[in-house]
Formats: structure tokens, sequence, C-alpha cells
């Protein structure tokens, strides 16, 4: 699940390098946080939270195959 | 964008050259001569080699494949992807079993990917125009095309008899269009959208 938020998020960016991505994990769910460099941060967010809102649905989907609860986080 | 200088004793030599190093054939790169070069003096003095840059083109299609492959590799889903470039429109078919979970509510996954894509596609050519991408799978979009007309007619059918304003629930653009076109031109009913994105509504009224 990790690998792609981290895949998305450095095909989205200008500072691919920049990107972190961590994950926590617990019972059933799963914390992913996203870091990207500050003047990325509009990459990543979007308009209205347009292109955030599509980066949980697509990890959803990813998700809800495995039975997990995903939370994407970016700080 | 990735380019390379070359240079060979005639022009067609160094693109030759080049072609080899990028391991593309011609017709993917834009080729800039920068120097003719000169053959020189029974090919010894002051000769100069022939400088050209090239440049790779843009192929949308390796790019959306490579992403898309990525993407539901990462995704766990396994499927063929079929991609074709007309003009303005890239078109995107998946093909593969359990393409419901592509799908997802009303699409939602679908219309993200899409997206994604969109943004992948269009970030790499910021001087050339937008690139509208469609992607599909199992023909949704026709079929869910087919389910808004048909419930564009039945609810106006409603309006029309019990003479009540009909709010849809939250469509995107492009879904809205849909309905809006169904009803373009219905003697009894009007349609308009109200709300921000992305909670725009479409309103089915009856004619005055």
């Amino acid at each position: 699940m990790k690998e792609l938020v981290e895949l998305i998020a450095k095909s989205l960016v200008d500072n691919p390098d920049a990107v972190k991505v961590s994950e926590i994990s617990g019972e059933q769910s799963v914390i992913i946080e996203l870091r990207v460099a500050p003047e990325d941060m509009g990459k990543v967010i979007g308009k209205q939270g347009r292109i955030a809102k599509a980066i949980r649905t697509v990890v959803k989907a990813a998700a809800t195959k495995q039975n997990k609860r995903v939370v994407v986080e970016i700080i | 964008m990735k380019s390379i200088e070359m240079a060979g004793r005639t022009v067609d030599e160094a693109v030759e050259n080049g072609l080899k190093v990028l391991r593309v054939t011609k017709d993917k790169v834009s080729i800039e001569v920068i120097d003719k070069g000169n053959k020189g003096i029974l090919g010894l003095l002051g000769s100069k080699p022939a400088k050209v840059i090239l440049t790779v083109k843009e192929d949308y299609e390796v790019i959306a494949k490579k992403f898309l492959r990525e993407l539901l590799d990462k995704m766990g889903i396994k499927c063929e992807i079929h991609v074709k470039d007309e003009d303005d429109i890239l078109k995107v078919n998946l093909v593969g079993p359990k393409m419901g979970i592509l799908i997802g509510h009303r699409g939602e996954t679908l219309d993200a990917i899409q997206y994604l894509l969109s943004l992948v596609i269009n970030k790499s050519n910021e001087e050339n125009a937008y690139k509208r991408v469609v992607i599909d799978t199992e023909n949704y979009r026709q079929k869910r095309e087919e389910t808004l007309v048909r419930l564009a007619n039945r609810l106006a059918y409603k309006v029309k008899r019990y003479n009540k304003s009909i709010t849809l629930e939250p469509m995107n653009p492009y879904e809205r269009r849909i309905i809006h076109s169904a009803l373009q031109n219905n003697p009894y009913v009007v349609t308009h959208s109200e709300g921000e994105e992305p909670f725009r509504k479409v309103v089915i009224e009856a004619k005055r």
C-alpha cells in the first residue's frame, strides 16, 4: 500500500526525491503518511483537495481487496 | 524531455549515431541541426563535424502504459492495457477479470485513476495543448451513459406528471452534461445545475 502512494506521489511532483512515505499499521487500519517538498504540496492536494481525494479513492479500492482500512494523510 | 547532442561526419551520420544511442527510430525524435559540418579539403584540412540535437518526442502511449502498469501492479490488479492516441484525446481500455473493483461505486475509482493519469500525461507536456484522457473498462462509460439517459427520461416524466421539480444526486460535470443533453429537447421540462463542485446537482423542472 505504501508503494502505491509513493508511486502516485512521485509521478505527480517536481521533486520525486523529496517524497517520503511512512506506514503505521494497526490491527485493522493502516495509516499512510505522505510527505513532499513544500512547493509540491499543491501537486498532491490539488484545487479543493481534488488530487488528494483521487489518491485516497485509488488507495481505498486497493485496500478493499485486502479487507483493510487505509487512511492517507498528507503532512 | 530527453535530448542529446551528437556529432558525425555528415548530418545524416550524426542523426544515425544519435538514434543508436537513444535506441529509437527516426519518427520518435525531433531533429535540430546546429552545425552542418564541413568536409574540408580532401576530407582532411579544415574538416568540421556535423552537430545535431535529437529530442525524444513525448510518447503518451508509453507514458500512460508505464504509469498504469505500475499503478495496477501495486493495486494488485491484473489486466491488459490498451492505449489509443487519437488526436486530442487519449483513450485507454482495460481488459481483465474482476474489473468491478477498478470501477468502484458509480465509477469513482475509474474516474480517480483517469484523473491521476491525465495529471501525469499533462505534466510532461506543459508547452503543448491539454490532452484529454478517458479510461474505460468493460464498456462501463457507455453503459453508464445509457443508464443516465434512462434515468433522465424517467424523472422528466415524473416532473411533468406531478408538476414538481426533482433534484438529482451530486454528479461530475461529464455525467451532468449527459442529463442536460438528454432532456434538452424535451418539450415539458427544463434543466439546470445547482450548488458548488464537487456537489453540483442537476435540477429538473417543469416548463411553464
